[in-house]
């Protein structure tokens, strides 16, 4: 509970506490469980000032918002907090993305505060965003005061209602003494079992009322009771599977980067020799440059990582969600696996693919006790310590030789995407944190840039927001104000959110922003040149035919340093000229060609079996030659259509 | 296999908690056969006893989502050979002068209670399982059924047992 752990603020006026591990230690009692701290109070104030002494007192060093009629009277002391520092945003959403990327590079509970009506439905995206990728937030919104809740009054809305189906949970704060229990409750709610977003809606005339503050609260959850530790039996069994089979596979999630479980996972997969897979949410939880790395499973997760899961008799899934993207068609997903799913959360576990063993737990205790478990195993059960893997790696290395991860530079002598983004990941390195927005950037930046360290990699891998990168950056970077911070984005995403560049420059947050500017909505362009015949119907985005908007011009008039690439030549040198700026933000327009695609490919609602490494090419597919040509794409199509999947309504990619 | 499932499903007595737990039925895609809610001997924490007709594995999943909700403290699906399950039925029939005497007659076999009577109508109130108060509506139909309200099951496991004493405490 490190996160809902309050701070005394003796660090100093702006406190930068050590991130902290999301997961909860054990804690089953569930019921009425005190927050420590020192004891403060009771002392009297209004409703607003007992929030923000809450949040002072809960940790929060940072909350992105924008002030309106009814949560004013809280944006009053916040005015003189010392310790809470309020970042102004250009649009709610805005807010919402940067309060999950301060939480997505740090582990820590992100904030972000609106208004109510418009104010708080402009936080639904972000919220919903968190809420898919299990991310630590808590939105706090101003709602309108009680007698006028229920009678349309004006920027009423019934932000808990809209919000039920998207929060981890939501709560109407009805009386000022509530307030600190509140916000203690949804610190806890956020930060513990698997993280989620908690959203707290106040009324004016509960934040005017004079009130008592007194802290710590007693928080009162009695339906609230995540199991942490694994239990032992389950692990056993894991165990004996681990060290028995011959083709087996860690496919690892999001989760064991909340749960803070890197090296853990490091000392699992060396101690076992198995192959790992790092999802889309995953990268960065096992170090890209490792032998038993095999790459990103999924649609367009390398050829090794797809055939790792196809072909394992054994899947060890430790935070993950076997979503969609990842398994293809589920029926023919990792036909020949056992499989082991550990999660927090007991809901995941044989939702999607039947676990025949289940194991709930945070990720770290769960590996943990895998490690001991295994090492048991191992001394039962003789001299050469399990199974031989040789035949197993032997056929992933030859596929990871034959398709490793590449791209054509463009015919037409444009600069490839691909490129540039392999470049900047070369030239920022490991240390720094990247945040991509939704399509086909998104894709290259997870393939392209090779992750080594936890939270260095941010994006929207469930709901596939467009526009997260930018204000995801911005928060990330008011988090972690040391590192350098880059984001890489399309000219579709960009032009969704970049007014938050207004903010950072203005608040001294120097970002750096590549747009991947190939004119177009590239990954909706890429499915209409393989499904739609080549229409390219409502994609163009003109970007590039009228130069409208100039990113260059765009950039300086936010007050941020704007640069251009359209060659190979200028592309280092931009880079590291951005580099060396770190007194502004900075957008560089890299002018890309606008028929770069992004492989390898799952066509969606086929299987994994038919994964194309290039267009046509299919390597895993029986009795496919192995150039079998253009025509085994619209095989595929077909095959897919036939299953009934409507590529538009599934193009979570494409969005 | 398609079962009807009976759930008991304590939750904190606070607002909103019946449409996050409704809201959940319908976004994962499940019909509720009938829903029933009131207070329970304990301070604070209510009861619903939810009827879905689901087949097993979806019901293990909504199972497992109505326990994340925080407000819900414990889910019990309570088999029915092992608990009792009951209905309550409210039930106009058209009851002159001339028929009167036989709808009465059908209401006293089901050890059904008229609790309102008037020139041309009667109406009728039962307790029972699905199944009897079924029986009946089919008895009670050729009458003519003016009106008719149901309470929704609800339902308590047979034996010494509680399911509320060790969830509150």
């Amino acid at each position: 509970m490190t996160t809902a752990t309050p701070r005394s603020g003796a660090t100093g006026p702006k406190p930068a506490p050590p991130p902290g591990r999301p997961g909860a230690p054990a804690r089953t009692d569930g019921v009425r469980t005190e927050v420590p701290g020192p004891r403060i109070g009771p002392e009297p104030m209004t409703g607003a000032q007992s929030l923000v002494r809450s949040l002072e007192e809960i940790g929060c060093d940072v909350v992105f918002g924008i002030p309106g009629g009814t949560i004013l009277p809280a944006y009053d002391p916040l005015l003189d907090s010392t310790r809470v520092r309020h970042v102004l945003v250009r649009h709610e959403q805005g807010a919402g993305h940067a309060a999950t990327g301060y939480a997505q590079a740090t582990g820590r509970v992100g904030v972000c505060m609106a208004t109510s009506g418009p104010g708080a439905t402009n936080l639904v995206t972000p919220i919903a965003d968190a809420y898919m990728d299990s991310i630590p937030m808590v939105a706090i919104t101003g709602q309108q005061s009680r007698p006028l809740i229920g009678t349309d009054a004006f920027q009423e809305a019934d932000i808990t209602g809209i919000t039920m189906p998207v929060t981890k949970h939501n709560m109407l704060v009805t009386d000022a003494t509530e307030i600190p229990r509140a916000i203690a409750e949804a610190f806890h709610l956020a930060s513990t079992g698997r993280p989620g977003p908690v959203l707290v809606d106040i009324p004016k005339d509960v934040l005017q009322e004079h009130t008592t503050f007194s802290w710590p609260p007693e928080m009162n959850l009695p339906g609230y009771r995540p199991t942490t530790r694994p239990h032992g039996k389950q692990i056993r069994e894991a165990a004996k599977l681990m060290t028995s089979a011959s083709r087996p596979v860690l496919y690892v999630g999001g989760g064991v980067l909340k749960a803070e479980a890197s090296d853990e996972l490091l000392e699992l997969a060396e101690l076992t020799n198995i192959p790992v897979v790092t999802t889309l949410m995953a990268r960065g939880a096992f170090p890209d440059s490792h032998p038993q790395h095999v790459g990103m499973p999924g649609m367009h997760g390398t050829v090794s990582a797809v055939a790792a899961l196809q072909e394992a008799d054994l899947l060890v899934a430790l935070g993950s969600r076997f979503d969609d993207r990842v398994t293809g068609q589920l029926s023919s997903f990792a036909p020949h696996a056992a499989v082991v799913h550990a999660d927090i959360d007991p809901a995941e576990i044989s939702k999607n693919r039947r676990a025949d063993v289940p194991i709930v737990g945070d990720c770290k205790e769960v590996i943990v006790d895998l490690l001991e478990a295994v090492r048991a195993e191992r001394e039962g059960g003789g001299a050469d310590g399990g199974a031989d893997l040789d035949a197993w790696w032997a056929r992933l290395n030859q596929l990871r030789e034959t398709f490793p991860l590449g791209y054509d530079w463009p015919d037409d002598g444009s600069l490839s995407p691909q490129y540039v983004i392999e470049r900047i990941g070369a030239i920022a390195g490991p240390d720094a944190v990247y945040a991509a927005g939704v399509g086909q950037h998104q894709m290259w930046a997870a393939q392209f840039v090779k992750y080594e360290k936890p939270r260095s990699w941010l994006n929207s891998g469930g709901l596939g927001t467009m526009g997260f990168a930018v204000p995801a950056a911005m928060g990330a970077k008011m988090a972690r104000p040391d590192d350098v911070v880059w984001c890489i984005d399309g000219d579709g995403c960009f032009q969704m959110t970049n007014q938050e560049l207004a903010t950072c420059a203005i608040e001294n947050i120097p970002i750096k922003v590549a747009v991947i500017n190939n004119g177009n909505l590239g990954m909706v362009r890429q499915w209409q040149n393989l499904f739609y015949s080549q229409r390219y119907s409502n994609t163009d985005l003109g970007t590039h035919k009228h130069r409208i908007p100039d990113f260059k011009l765009l950039a300086e008039a936010m007050g941020c340093v704007g640069l251009r690439a359209e060659s190979k030549e200028e592309v280092d040198r931009v880079i590291q000229q951005a580099m060396e700026i770190n007194d502004r933000p900075v957008v560089i327009d890299f002018t890309v060609g606008a028929d770069a695609q992004v492989w390898p490919m799952v066509a969606a609602g086929t299987s994994n079996d038919e994964v194309m490494s290039a267009r046509g090419i299919r390597p895993l597919f029986e009795g496919d030659e192995l150039a079998a040509g253009v025509d085994a794409i619209d095989e595929v199509v077909e095959r897919a259509l036939e299953h009934g999947e409507d590529h538009d309504a599934n193009g979570g990619d494409a969005r | 296999m398609m079962h009807t499932h009976t759930l008991s499903v304590l939750v904190e007595d606070k607002p909103g908690v019946l449409a996050r737990v409704s809201g959940l039925f319908s976004r994962r895609g499940f019909n509720i056969i009938s829903l029933a809610v009131g207070p329970t001997e304990q301070e604070g924490v209510s009861r619903m006893t939810i009827v879905v007709a689901v087949e097993d594995l979806p019901l293990e999943q909504v199972t497992k989502q109505l326990n994340k909700l925080v407000n819900v403290i414990k889910i019990v699906e309570l088999d029915p050979g092992a608990s009792v399950q009951r209905e309550l039925l409210l039930v106009k029939v058209r009851a002159d002068a001339a028929i009167r005497s036989q709808v009465l007659e059908a209401a006293e076999l089901f050890r059904a209670k008229v609790v309102d009577v008037a020139p041309e109508a009667l109406t009728i109130e039962a307790t029972g399982t699905v199944d009897k108060l079924a029986a009946l509506l089919r008895i009670l139909e050729p009458y003519g059924i003016r009106e008719m309200v149901k309470s929704g099951m609800v339902a308590v496991g047979r034996g010494p047992r509680s399911i509320t004493a060790a969830a509150v405490r």
